[in-house]
């Protein structure tokens, strides 16, 4: 499988990241010490290789993010938040299938 | 889909139990497929519940302790090393009825079945309960948890509720007083399930203060949790905390619902085996793991039991020849 083109944000470059990006962007705000993110970062890996070109994955580590955290009111790991044109448009607590983020996705797409 | 290949043995679930029959019939040649679930928040995906833990102290082999999730880590790259395939996937429907045993994953469950397999090895494990009021699965990720490790870092020096008096309850609070400038306990008796080494630990902790007779009876918040509404279970009185955060541990029940009507259960909804065996009422399906352990639960134990599960397997495979 070819590798998996992922952004990766911190509170510097966010928001210029987001804007930049033509395609809807999915958030997967993450830390090293969640269990459920470790699962779910293998699925988004699939879908940023498989959906190319149609959304753009970006990963935040909640570490080094904490004023990001803090404006998108992330309360719990794993959260995706989906940006198109550079607003949040749709916000998903906790780690999901991979049918169920397609059917997310298409709805925006 | 094209007629599939039969394997010799599918595995339905990736926690100790299920990994480790992988590496036992994955060393016996016999190319396990693991189905090992999917991402998810609760205990239910890959991995099983050592993924919503930190330390395991208990589980031999690792003096200083091994964190749930790297504990699990390690089974699966063992499990592979030998061979083993693993997709993350779900199993949605079975059917026992007949052999090979069909399997079918992802929605679609009316057309062909994805997999077939001469046996299958069941360790579906157990997952989370939840209370049942109104609103939870919407505030789930909104001030409701049922994982202190992914969410605990979100409530830094706020005040939050733990329901529940076991020892994952307790453990939870201790966790979550790394973070939390207080904790409420709320137990629905005035005892502890736990182990006493966890409540000697949970009383030393100054932040936590155990409510007994006290059950939570609504969440109260717009958006997110806001405060609950608690029940005193002697007067019925009722009254408000001041949370904005409610940890949910009451226990877990098995994910069995996939296997009604074909495998027996105890009235409790675990899985009947065969006394001292891992057997099924079906001859080639064994269970292995909490899917069919109400007294145990623990990591060692599963793990042991998907030891005796593959062994089984691969002996009555044999026998099949
Ligand atoms: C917070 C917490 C802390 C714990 N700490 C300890 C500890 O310190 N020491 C200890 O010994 N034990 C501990 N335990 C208990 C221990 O985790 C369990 O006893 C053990 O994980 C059970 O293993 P299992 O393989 O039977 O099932 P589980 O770990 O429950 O795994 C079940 C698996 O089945 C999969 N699955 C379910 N349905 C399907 C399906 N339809 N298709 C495909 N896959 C499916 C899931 O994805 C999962 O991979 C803890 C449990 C929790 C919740």
């Amino acid at each position: 499988m070819a590798d998996a083109d992922i952004l990766t944000l911190t509170d510097d470059n966010f928001g210029s990241s987001i804007d930049a990006e033509n395609a809807p962007v999915l958030v997967d705000f993450w830390a090293d010490w969640c269990g459920p993110c470790k699962g779910l970062a293998v699925i988004l890996e699939e879908i940023a290789v498989e959906q190319a070109g149609n959304v753009k994955i970006a990963k935040v580590n909640v570490d080094e993010a904490p004023s990001t955290v803090i404006e998108h009111e992330v309360l719990s790991l794993p959260t995706m938040i989906l940006f198109k044109e550079g607003e949040p448009v749709a916000k998903i607590p906790g780690a999901q299938g991979k049918d169920t983020i397609l059917e997310i996705l298409s709805e925006f797409m | 889909m094209a007629e599939s290949p039969v394997r010799d043995v599918i595995i339905i679930g990736s926690g100790p139990a299920g990994l480790t029959a992988a590496i036992y019939t994955a060393r016996a040649s016999l190319e396990p497929l693991v189905l090992e679930g999917e991402p998810s928040s609760t205990s239910d995906q890959p991995g099983g519940q050592l993924m919503l833990t930190t330390d395991v102290e208990n589980y031999p082999g690792f003096p200083e302790g091994v964190m749930g999730p790297e504990l699990m880590m390690n089974f699966k790259a063992q499990a592979e090393r030998f061979g083993a395939e693993v997709q993350t996937v779900k199993a949605s429907k079975v059917d026992l009825s007949e052999r090979p045993f069909k399997v079918w994953v992802g929605r679609d469950t009316d057309g062909e079945p994805t997999y077939l397999a001469k046996s299958i090895i069941v360790s579906t494990g157990a997952q989370s309960l939840m209370l049942g009021l109104d609103r939870e699965v919407e505030l789930i990720g909104h001030g409701l948890s049922t994982c202190a490790t992914c969410d605990g870092f979100f409530f830094r020096d706020q005040e939050i509720a733990v329901v529940g008096g076991g020892d994952s309850a307790l453990e939870e609070a201790m966790f979550l007083s790394r973070f939390a400038s207080k904790i409420y306990l709320l137990v629905r008796r005035d005892e502890l399930r736990a182990s006493q080494i966890m409540q000697d630990r949970a009383m030393a902790n100054d932040k936590i203060e155990i409510m007994w007779n006290t059950s939570l009876v609504e969440y109260v918040g717009d958006t997110k949790i806001e405060k609950v509404k608690i029940k005193n279970n002697l007067d019925e009185s009722i009254s408000d905390l001041d949370v904005t955060g409610v940890f949910i541990a009451i226990g877990h029940k098995p994910s069995t619902s996939l296997f009604e009507g074909q495998l027996d259960m105890k009235e409790n909804g675990y899985l009947k085996t065969q006394p001292g065996r891992t057997a099924t009422n079906i001859e080639g399906v064994f269970a292995s793991g909490d899917v069919q352990d109400d007294y145990y639960r623990q990591a060692i134990t599963a793990a042991g039991s998907g030891c005796q599960a593959a062994l089984e397997a691969e002996r009555w495979l044999e026998e099949q020849e």
